[in-house]
């Protein structure tokens, strides 16, 4: 097997202060992932994932099983109550990354970590250039050289099949599909290591969606990059990842190899998403 | 070739101040300042309340030789106010030992102690009174005459009621337990005129700046979250009060640490303040995924009479209590950086002062990237508005 | 009813608190230090930061001169000089050489400065991330993290627009290889003289309510890239039609009667003192 190049222990966020009722982690304290005697909300729950080298891992689960927050805290998004998450650049391995100062979450933000964001705004200046935008990142990385950036820039956009005459545009006035690929190039703008995809093809036209996912396919082929991949659509894990976790209120409820958890379901919960996809 | 002058810049404003000089004065007339201390009440109270200063004295002055304008007044009494030594703060004033003058509520019919309507224009129809421009200090002293007599024996008309007498409106809510509870905080606050605002605020931060916020962009930023630029919750006046408020600072011969009482303390003076308590009904969470309205307080305090401003205030209080970023009226920076008269006309009005050099150098910029155009268009010349940055 | 000023305007309370910030200020070159900034008898925007630092440093020995736009006799400048005259009674002065306290708006002198004098410069925004994030409390911690990719990307925007950069005044520079600075609105011709400089600059924001500073001998580094190296502004082949001087930042003016451009010392006691140094000869 290859090796780990992300591994995730016991995450959690919690959206509230908790109580008494809820703080001791008995999951029957709760409704769903809401304490109904003070309102707090575990978005995460004792969430561990190990990511490998050149993997494609996908999360599947319906919007609110804190999928998403898996990556929003990896990436430094949001801030989360409690677990760690190693990756070997950062002190080999042997210290949270959560543990980092704002300057070397930046350094990893920057180097190790690529996102692409559901909604484009987020992750895009929409009114700078889109070249400026895949630079954005190799300027936080340090470069200083305009021509090999805007070299390196044009060579993404390309690969995203962005028209060499739209790439001094701004993604404002670009179609979702096109903000999306052009999120893409910027995520790999510094090779790196690590993608993090959250609901790349949601809310796209079936035929944008299908070229976006050739694309993110294309990409984990030729780079090996490993990606952990949000989606709350079966579909789009079965033609992505190699393996799977499915989450429900902010817990994991069931993982393996892709094709064994269609073939398979275990949990209730995803044997239910399984038969609505056939 | 003999020695050379620069010449212009003196000679010239030395005439501008003169030809303003001769503006205020050519009439053959000129204010004096007791009648502007005797009929200018609200543009007084108006200039102490955005200059934070609480002299009528010193505000007449300024009225009169700012021409009447609130702009330049408070200016100018901000400037003089600079320079004064801060040598006490005062205790700290509960604003129900207010002296009242004027009372009102929106929230309940009756209140314990009654409304008191005193001087207000709430009342008034605003027609031009033609007869203005005929009265005389005659008239005017007949006119007062005529009242005293008609009023004597009715203690209401001129005194104030006794401090302490009238029970808060908000007391009343608190009691019912409609009032969400809040613990006494006796943090010191931190003077905002003498320590640089850093954000987040504190809400005494806030508050001061608020109360020397321009009346007009305080009455607007609060009319935009009444209307829409906010989550529309209409709030109610529980209180409005205009009034005195006694001052006092502790004895200075006395040791803090050795703790000091109310009977040690000096009386310095009173203030003129409108006070206003809104209520603004919000969700409080109750446990078991129950929520129960309950009341949030806004608080506006200004010095002299300034209703609209006071309740304006009171609105923005309770908006940045919650911040939103969805909205402006909610964003802290976005008020409090804005609000302030001599900020903002100081900056506006800076655009009138020559900028040569910067023009200068950006018109280089505009040359350069014309040439450097010309010498390459293998893009697509995309029609884009040029970019921000460049200098002020 | 009659109020006297203090000396330099200010109570001497505040012009220690002024002294303060500006002691920190120093002590961490190209670090916006807040102050209490206080309202004066001038505009905010008309140099109320660079006004309040001067005033608070002020002693009666000190000779100042005021320039704004290169002028002595600028309206800004004229009235600045008028109102710490006034509250001092300090002698002022149009040559360069003989001021200890020169306050300016928009320029640096271009006689070299000296050890002995203290330049103080106004600001309008002392914050150089301004126009990439709005929040102050954002930049803030941008600052902290030293982290100016939004400073860099401004410029490269500029370049992918227009071919290069295309500030203006006011093109931000990175004080001994930590803080990024808005020099204030100088020219971009102004900003080498800032690095290493043998005199102390002091820059002050009263709306904004920050002073910062470069100590004498600091490196500062106007900011570019490799490949599109940080440009003054163009000056070749001008002449100043009075004084002959090149090699000076200038102005550009039309002769109402021949509608021809002609070029002039920007700096106008520079231009004054090279006139008067040809009369004497």
């Amino acid at each position: 097997m290859n090796k780990i190049v992300l591994q995730v222990k016991e995450l959690g966020k919690r959206f509230g202060e908790g109580c008494p009722r809820c703080s001791g982690g008995d999951p029957t304290a709760l409704e769903r992932n809401y304490c109904p005697a003070c309102g707090t909300v575990y978005a995460l729950s004792d969430v561990s994932l190990d990511l490998f080298e050149s993997e494609v891992l996908g999360i599947v689960g319906e919007s609110g099983s804190g999928k998403s927050t898996v990556l929003n805290c990896l990436y430094f998004d949001l801030e989360p109550s409690g677990g760690e998450a190693f990756i070997a650049q950062y002190k080999n391995g042997n210290e949270s990354i959560f543990s980092g100062s704002g300057q070397t979450r930046r350094y990893i933000r920057n180097h190790v970590f690529g996102k692409v964001y559901q909604n484009p705004v987020l992750g895009l200046k929409m009114k700078f250039s889109s070249l400026a935008n895949i630079a954005e990142k190799m300027i936080a990385a340090g470069n200083r050289n305009v021509g090999a950036m805007e070299n390196r820039a044009r060579e993404l956009l390309t690969h995203v099949s962005i028209p060499h005459h739209r790439m001094k545009e701004a993604p404002a006035n670009f179609s979702g599909g096109m903000q999306q690929r052009v999120q893409i190039a910027k995520a790999l703008s510094n090779n790196p290591p690590i993608l993090l995809l959250d609901e790349v093809t949601t809310g796209l036209d079936l035929s944008v969606q299908a070229r976006v996912l050739d694309l993110v396919k294309q990409i984990q082929r030729e780079l090996s990059i490993s990606m952990l991949l949000v989606s709350h659509d079966l579909g789009v894990v079965r033609m992505l990842a190699d393996r799977t976790i499915v989450m429900l209120n902010g817990r994991v409820v069931e993982r393996g190899l892709t094709d064994q958890i269609l073939e398979d379901p275990q949990h209730p919960y995803t044997q239910e998403l399984v038969y609505s996809l056939l | 070739m003999g020695y050379v002058a620069i010449k212009g810049g003196t000679a010239a404003i030395e005439a501008s101040i003169a030809r303003l000089a001769y503006e205020r004065t050519k009439g053959g007339t000129v204010l004096d300042v007791d009648r502007v201390l005797g009929g200018m009440r609200a543009l007084i109270d108006q200039v102490m309340s955005e200059s934070s200063l609480y002299s009528e004295e010193v505000a007449a002055i300024c009225i009169k030789q700012a021409e009447g304008s609130p702009e330049e007044a408070v200016f100018t009494m901000r400037a003089f106010r600079s320079t004064l030594p801060r040598k006490h703060y005062s205790n700290v004033v509960e604003s129900d030992s207010m002296r009242v003058e004027r009372r009102i509520s929106a929230t309940f019919k009756d209140i314990p102690g009654g409304q008191i309507l005193g001087a207000s224009y709430d009342y008034v129809h605003r027609l031009v009174d033609f007869a203005m421009s005929e009265e005389t200090d005659q008239s005017a002293t007949e006119w007062l005459t005529a009242w005293h007599d008609a009023t004597s024996g009715t203690p209401s008309a001129t005194a104030s009621a006794e401090p302490g007498r009238l029970p808060k409106v908000l007391d009343y809510l608190r009691d019912r337990g409609l009032m969400k509870r809040v613990e006494v905080d006796h943090t010191e606050p931190k003077d905002v005129t003498k320590e640089a605002l850093s954000f987040p605020t504190s809400r005494s931060e806030r508050l001061q700046v608020l109360t020397r916020g321009q009346t007009g962009t305080v009455t607007s930023l609060g009319y935009a979250s009444l209307r829409g630029y906010g989550p529309l919750l209409h709030p109610t006046v529980a209180e409005l009060r205009v009034g005195y408020l006694p001052i006092t600072i502790a004895d200075p011969f006395v040791d803090e640490a050795d703790g000091t009482d109310d009977e040690d303390a000096y009386y310095i003076g009173e203030v003129k303040v409108t006070e206003v308590e809104s209520v603004v009904p919000v969700a409080a969470p109750r446990g078991e995924g129950r929520s129960e309205i309950e009341f949030d307080i806004g608080y506006g305090i200004c010095l002299g009479q300034n209703e609209t401003k006071a309740i304006a205030m009171s609105l923005l209080d309770q908006c940045l209590q919650h911040p939103d970023p969805a909205f402006p009226t909610h964003d802290e920076e976005f008020v409090l950086l804005h609000i302030d008269s001599v900020e903002a006309t100081g900056f506006i009005s800076h655009l009138k002062l020559p900028h040569y050099v910067t023009f200068q150098s950006n018109l280089d910029s505009v040359r350069r990237s014309r040439n450097s155009k010309q010498a390459s268009l293998a893009d697509r010349d995309v029609d884009l508005p040029p970019a921000p940055g460049g200098g002020v | 009813m009659k109020s006297l000023y203090n000396y330099a305007f200010f109570d001497e309370g505040s012009k220690r608190e002024i002294r303060r910030a500006s002691l920190k200020a120093i002590a961490i070159p190209g670090y916006q230090v807040p102050f209490a900034s206080r309202e004066m008898p001038i505009a905010r925007g008309w140099g109320t930061g660079g006004l309040q630092v001067t005033l608070s440093l002020i002693g009666k020995s000190d000779v100042l001169k005021v320039i704004d736009q290169g002028a002595d006799e600028s309206v800004n400048a004229v009235n600045i000089k008028k109102l710490v005259g006034k509250t001092t009674g300090v002698e002022t002065t149009e040559e360069t050489e003989r001021a200890t306290l020169i306050q300016s708006r928009h320029r640096i002198p271009e006689t070299p400065l000296r050890e002995d004098q203290v330049l103080v410069l106004q600001v309008p925004i002392p914050e150089p991330l301004r126009f990439v994030e709005p929040s102050e409390e954002t930049t803030k911690r941008l600052h902290a993290e030293a982290d100016y990719s939004g400073a860099y990307l401004l410029l490269f925007e500029q370049i992918m627009r227009y071919g290069r950069v295309s500030t203006g005044a006011d093109h931000p520079v990175e004080v001994r290889d930590r803080y990024v600075m808005a020099p204030s609105p100088i020219p971009r011709f102004d900003n080498p003289k800032m690095d290493h400089s043998s005199a102390l600059i002091l820059l002050g924001a009263g709306r904004e309510k920050k002073i910062y500073a470069v100590p004498p001998y600091t490196r500062v580094v106007s900011l570019d890239f490799e490949d599109h190296p940080f440009e003054i502004e163009d000056v070749t082949g001008r002449v100043c039609r009075q004084c002959g001087a090149v090699d000076v930042y200038f102005d550009e003016l039309v002769d109402e009667e021949t509608g021809e451009t002609f070029f002039q010392c920007n700096d106008t006691s520079y231009c004054l003192a090279r006139m008067n140094a040809e009369a004497d000869r």
